[in-house]
């Protein structure tokens, strides 16, 4: 009983201790998404280099492929574009760009500017898309997989990181399927 | 002249609030809404209070889904689907939010009982020493009696 007088409020400071810890590296602004493991839903969007071409997630069923959401205003997605671009070189999964409330001219000067490491880029003016998708924080990747379903979201500019860890092992787990 | 204009200002103030009236059922209608919803960029921020794009974006997406004919719930039932229960700025009660909810419920329960068994502790120890701490007192109190009643009579 003596003991207890010690050992409890000890066991609650390790335990908030612990909580504290564990917090220090969480991000808050990484919201989980609930579209993980549900079909992406559908839309279909005028293509940025030939608007009345149409393209949405039902066109791309059957492969795996990357929905990268992306606009020329979006600081963060220059910081994640040299590795997209080299994505597309090694040409190991198909990435749709989603040209998120951006004006079609500015999307255009900034992909030649850049580069365009998309097979094509589909434009959501009015982000209405994009609150089907949960997009809060451009740039954000979706990997989808043959069935049409999502399987894992990047929140915030790819890293190297998570490029090589996560999003490119799950890709050729799921083509392999 | 003057009564001319008079007249026409004062029709004109009753004609406004029939139209005004309309949209400020929804305007405060849409208040409430915006009130309990959080905006996603500015996370300490509900929809209502945020200049955000996305969070005028998501107004928008409201007041239309409520002119269209939507409940409350069935808005929020939409905004979830989309970005999870972050959005609801009201945590729901769930399992995994149990802790959230009333877990300084149990924080103030567990203080309450600990308190409770100190000054329990405390009074036993208390009632244990009441004799021995009366004691003196009383054993004076008996002595000097004793001492008074045996003094010789002079």
């Amino acid at each position: 009983m003596k003991s207890l007088r010690f050992v409890l409020p000890l066991a609650v400071f390790l335990l908030l201790i612990g909580f504290l810890y564990v917090g220090l590296y969480r991000d808050p602004r990484e919201v989980p998404s609930p579209l993980v493991n549900k079909p992406a839903p559908a839309f279909s969007l005028a293509q940025l280099d030939d608007p009345a071409k149409k393209l949405g997630p039902a066109d791309m069923k059957g492969q795996v492929w990357l929905l990268n959401v992306w606009a020329s205003w979006c600081v963060s997605c220059r910081e994640e574009h040299p590795l997209l671009v080299q994505l597309a070189q090694a040409n190991i999964v198909p990435v749709i760009g989603l040209n998120y409330k951006d004006t079609n001219a500015l999307g255009k000067k900034w992909l030649a500017d850049n580069g365009d490491p998309y097979k094509l880029s589909v434009v959501d003016a009015d982000g209405r898309v994009g609150i089907d998708l949960g997009v809060y924080g451009v740039p954000e990747t979706f990997v989808v997989d043959k069935s049409g379903v999502i399987r894992y979201k990047q929140i915030g500019p790819i890293t190297a990181e998570a490029l090589q860890q996560k999003i490119l092992p799950l890709v050729r787990e799921l083509q392999k399927s | 002249m003057t009564r001319a204009l008079l007249a026409l200002i004062i029709a004109g103030v009753i004609a406004l609030p029939s139209s005004a009236f309309a949209e400020t059922a929804l305007d405060t209608r849409m208040k409430a809404l915006e009130e309990e919803l959080r905006c996603l960029v500015c996370q300490n921020q509900t929809l209502a209070d945020s200049h955000a794009p996305l969070a005028e974006d998501l107004r928008r997406e409201v007041r239309e889904l409520a002119v269209s004919g939507k409940s409350d719930a069935e808005i929020k039932e939409y905004l979830v689907a989309r970005y999870g229960d972050f959005v609801l700025y009201n945590p729901p009660v769930k399992a995994t939010t149990w802790l959230l909810w009333f877990g300084p419920f149990v924080a103030l329960a567990g203080g309450g009982i600990a308190w409770w068994m100190i000054l329990r502790r405390r009074r036993a120890g208390a009632e244990d020493d009441t004799p021995a701490e009366a004691d003196p007192a009383s054993a004076g109190i008996a002595r000097a009696r004793t001492l008074l009643d045996e003094r010789p009579e002079i």
